[in-house]
């Protein structure tokens, strides 16, 4: 585990993905063939469900430790991450002992049926024969998330960089269908297990972010308008009766949608579309705080299918059966398209809907509605135009609706997670209602290291309680908080629920008898 | 019996009508060690260990007026018995014990247990009321040897020099500094920044031998300091200075770097837990070696630490700090710097 060990370490140490690729790269060339499988394993989420159960190894934690329970929920309060806790509470160990990553994993899985007495014999004994550093390892390998900055993408660069194939290709090898015991380390590489001819991806075409007048673009009538979603930007390849769902992050996220999967099946044609992936629910479009709940879940369960469904808004057409039509405009693409729905019906695929307009004018108070229908601005696309490969300015255009703001105070603070677990980084916000306070968003991003460190001291020496994760401060810091979209919610004791809020600034210069109230807040709503 | 209390400018002893490390100026100020949240500019007189003098009249002036005692060295004040008693924490650092009456009271400063072979160590000594800092009274809080921290550190410096790469470590410049100096000695060539340099001189100038380090000029040569050791003041971090030099490799050497979120936090290429306070072990150890019927609790985790004691049976309290929040701010940013 040794070198499984340094590897976590020289990944956690740095920020730079380029550093964190060269240590990956370090392990590649050094471990043993299964150790590889089970690191693209553990870091793609093909890891072996939990063997012993987290309420199982804090006991026994506490009972090695010999402290009360509360004091064990300090620690981990202050540390922010269960399997460091438990490696930085056990006493020191009186053995030392050395097994590659796939004999541990072998272990565990073999563990995973043995009786509680057992496991604890098992676990206790490993424990006792490991480091700190070594069990914070193992513990990550009983369950757990490493959050150490490497996603599936980061990966797929490392084995990219040190084979030479490419990327695209290992991560369909990679998220394709494989086990430790079935495949080698090459074999895998070489996408012996998969066919990459059909899932090939084309890259994504993408926007920039408008920096002219409107009238600037030139004739209207050159130009096709449709709404900026706020969703998952996603490829669906349909080839040869298989189907294949690309991210934006060229990651294979096929099986996070069995909806479209199942749908696009039942398709005659064979085709890749570009298009929106969105939680829609009884034609109308949800808010993308919605979707996120379907994002990155090893099962996607029935009820989570039945509460948040995904369909998909069509954009554009990239290759109809076999025959690549990038190099094509934009208005020959889209009546392929349509005629491909056409042929194929579905409840789940909608063509993303053409804006009409005859004056730019028009165009700026439809994009102030947007909102309205959970969308986050308009794209504006010349009919002329090929789908180009990444980004590239002149043809496609990105308007945004601006955010909505409102000035707030904080009255909870509570620590972060990884990089940000010694700081306290996530944030209720409350506005006033009448000689009250009523909690009306959380926010977690939008301050720089340096402030977060200034409010980490202040919230030390202002929290009410002692005790405990969540600390509650005096209402003394306002902000301001900028968020795309409001709508009236029973679901939270303000009434409203706010859209990706995050914080703009800290407002030093105010304080909480400047703060918005909840009538402020609820005038906001536009369709009321 | 009320020997001591708690005001707004520090620690104040009743009938001796002295303070205790005071935050405000004070007429008569008794100083358990340098550091500059504990020795604060301003006040009329100072009573310190031999071995801290010239640092605060490095830190604070040459020109105070100010008196310094040997360790189990005794003086009376207004009826009070008091004397200094190692703490381990830095040089010249000392607990503070105080007898009127036959009633002993012991501050603790910060303190060590773990002798670390530069300031003098820990000694316990029996009171009735005991007033211990709690920075890291949490039981995460484990130190490692001296042995196991020279090791870690020594490999860290070699595995750098095999890698071209510079090695440049974040201490406070007052205890840490001339730690990290005895904990890499005799590695290779060592540079100091200037604020370490000039506290080195005014220490070695009072008698203690510190381990050899040479100045970092503002005007180095890269070609001179490339795959060498150099030692910084944290505030340094991420400053012009550090990105002069040749692949500096970064480790920050703190009691805070038990936490790996701190680790990455800082952005550094290692840290090292290396600190200048006790540990839980060391915490409760120093606690009941004391027998004190009362503890005081201060400095850190003063609400979880004051529990747990009362949870074994030693009575505690937290000391309450009634101090400006402007004033805490200040120096809590300092104590991050230092720990």
């Amino acid at each position: 585990m040794k070198d499984f060990s340094n590897l976590i370490n020289a990944i956690e140490i740095t920020n730079k993905t380029t550093a964190k690729i060269d240590a990956i790269i370090h392990y590649f060339k050094v471990a043993a063939d299964k150790d590889k499988l089970w690191l693209i394993a553990l870091f793609t989420g093909k890891r072996p469900s939990r063997p012993v159960k987290s309420s199982l190894m804090k006991t026994w934690c506490i009972e090695l430790a010999q402290i009360p329970e509360w004091l064990f929920l300090e620690s981990y309060s202050t540390v922010g991450d269960l399997g460091e806790t438990l490696a930085l509470l056990l006493p020191n160990p009186t053995k030392s002992i050395e097994k590659p990553l796939h004999v541990w994993m072998q272990e565990l899985i073999a563990v995973k049926q043995k009786s509680d007495t057992e496991k604890k014999d098992y676990v206790l004994a490993s424990w006792n024969s490991l480091d700190t550093q070594q069990r914070l390892i193992f513990n990550k390998l009983i369950g757990g998330s490493f959050r150490i900055g490497v996603s599936k993408k980061t990966l797929v660069n490392a084995l990219a960089k040190l084979s030479g194939i490419e990327a695209n290709q290992l991560m369909h090898s990679i998220m394709g269908n494989w086990s430790v015991d079935s495949i080698s380390f090459n074999d895998l590489l070489e996408g012996k297990h998969i066919n990459y001819d059909k899932s090939k991806p084309y890259p994504f075409c993408l926007a920039y972010a408008l920096e002219k007048e409107l009238v600037d673009l030139g004739n209207p009538k050159d130009w096709q308008i449709e709404y900026k979603w706020d969703g998952i930007r996603g490829q669906i390849i349909k080839r040869k009766n298989e189907v294949f769902i690309w991210s934006r992050g060229e990651e294979l996220v096929t099986s996070q949608f069995p909806e479209l999967v199942e749908a696009v099946s039942k398709f005659k044609d064979d085709f890749v579309i570009d298009g929106e992936i969105l939680a829609i629910k009884d034609s109308a479009v949800l808010l993308f705080n919605d979707l996120q709940k379907r994002l990155n879940r090893k099962n996607v369960t029935k009820k989570l299918l039945e509460d948040i469904p995904v369909g998909l808004y069509v954009y554009d057409l990239l290759e109809i059966n076999t025959i690549d039509v990038r190099n094509k405009s934009m208005s020959y693409r889209r009546t392929q398209l349509e005629k491909v729905f056409q042929r194929n019906t579905s409840e789940v695929f909608a063509l993303s809907q053409i804006i009409n307009f005859k004056e730019w004018e028009e165009l700026h108070n439809i994009r102030d509605n947007t909102r309205n229908v959970n969308a986050e601005g308009l794209m504006l696309k010349k009919k002329n135009a090929i789908y180009h490969v990444g980004r590239k300015k002149g043809d496609w255009w990105k308007w945004k609706v601006e955010p909505l703001t409102i000035d707030v105070v904080m009255i909870y603070a509570q620590k972060g997670s990884g990089r940000r677990s010694s700081k306290y980084t996530d944030y209720t916000f409350a506005v006033k209602n009448d000689d009250k306070l009523v909690t009306v968003a959380k926010a977690y991003s939008g301050l720089t290291d340096k402030e977060i460190t200034e409010i980490s001291r202040w919230v030390n020496q202002n929290a009410i309680e002692k005790f405990g994760p969540v600390r509650t401060v005096k209402p003394e810091l306002v902000f301001e908080i900028a968020f795309e979209g409001i709508a009236l919610s029973r679901r939270h004791k303000s009434g409203v629920a706010l859209r990706f809020p995050r914080i703009k600034r800290w407002r030093k210069d105010k304080t909480v008898n400047d703060i918005d109230t909840i009538d402020s807040v609820k005038a906001l709503i536009t369709n009321l | 019996m009320k020997l001591l209390k708690f005001t707004k400018k520090g620690i104040y002893c009743i009938p001796g009508k002295f303070y205790l490390d005071p935050w405000y100026p004070v007429d008569y100020a008794i100083i358990s060690h340098g550091h500059a949240d504990h020795a604060r500019w301003g006040n009329k007189h100072y009573l310190c260990h031999n071995d801290s003098k010239a640092i605060l009249q490095h830190r604070i002036g040459v020109g105070i007026s100010i008196e310094s005692l040997a360790y189990n060295q005794t003086k009376m004040i207004n009826g009070v018995k008091v004397s200094f008693h190692p703490a381990g924490h830095i040089i010249g650092s000392a607990q503070i014990r105080l007898e009127y009456k036959g009633y002993v009271v012991v501050f603790s400063g910060d303190y060590k247990i773990q002798p670390d072979g530069v300031s003098t160590s820990f000694e316990p000594i029996k009171c009735h009321e005991f007033i211990t800092e709690s920075t890291f009274g949490l039981p995460i809080y484990k130190w490692k040897t001296e042995q196991e921290l020279q090791n870690e550190l020594q490999d860290w410096i070699y595995q750098n020099q095999q890698n071209n790469r510079t090695s440049v470590f974040f201490g406070y410049s007052l205890g840490k500094a001339q730690r990290i100096l005895k904990l890499v000695e005799n590695v290779d060539a060592i540079y100091v920044h200037a604020a370490i340099h000039n506290l080195n001189n005014a220490i070695s100038n009072s008698g203690i031998t510190l381990p050899k380090s040479q100045l970092l000029t503002s005007d180095f040569k890269k070609s001179a300091i490339q795959n060498k050791i150099i030692i910084l003041p944290p505030a340094l971090l991420g400053s012009r200075l550090l990105k002069r030099i040749p692949n500096a490799a970064t480790a920050i050497c703190s009691g805070w770097m038990q936490i790996r979120g701190n680790r990455r936090w800082k952005g550094v290429d290692a840290g090292f837990v290396v600190s200048d306070h006790a540990d839980w072990d060391g915490l409760l150890t120093a606690v009941k070696a004391t027998e004190a019927e009362k503890v005081y609790v201060t400095h850190g985790s003063q609400a979880v630490f004051s529990k747990y004691l009362n949870d074994i049976g030693i009575k505690a309290h937290e000391l309450k700090t009634e101090f400006g929040e402007d004033t805490l701010e200040a120096v809590e940013q300092e104590k991050i710097e230092k720990a």
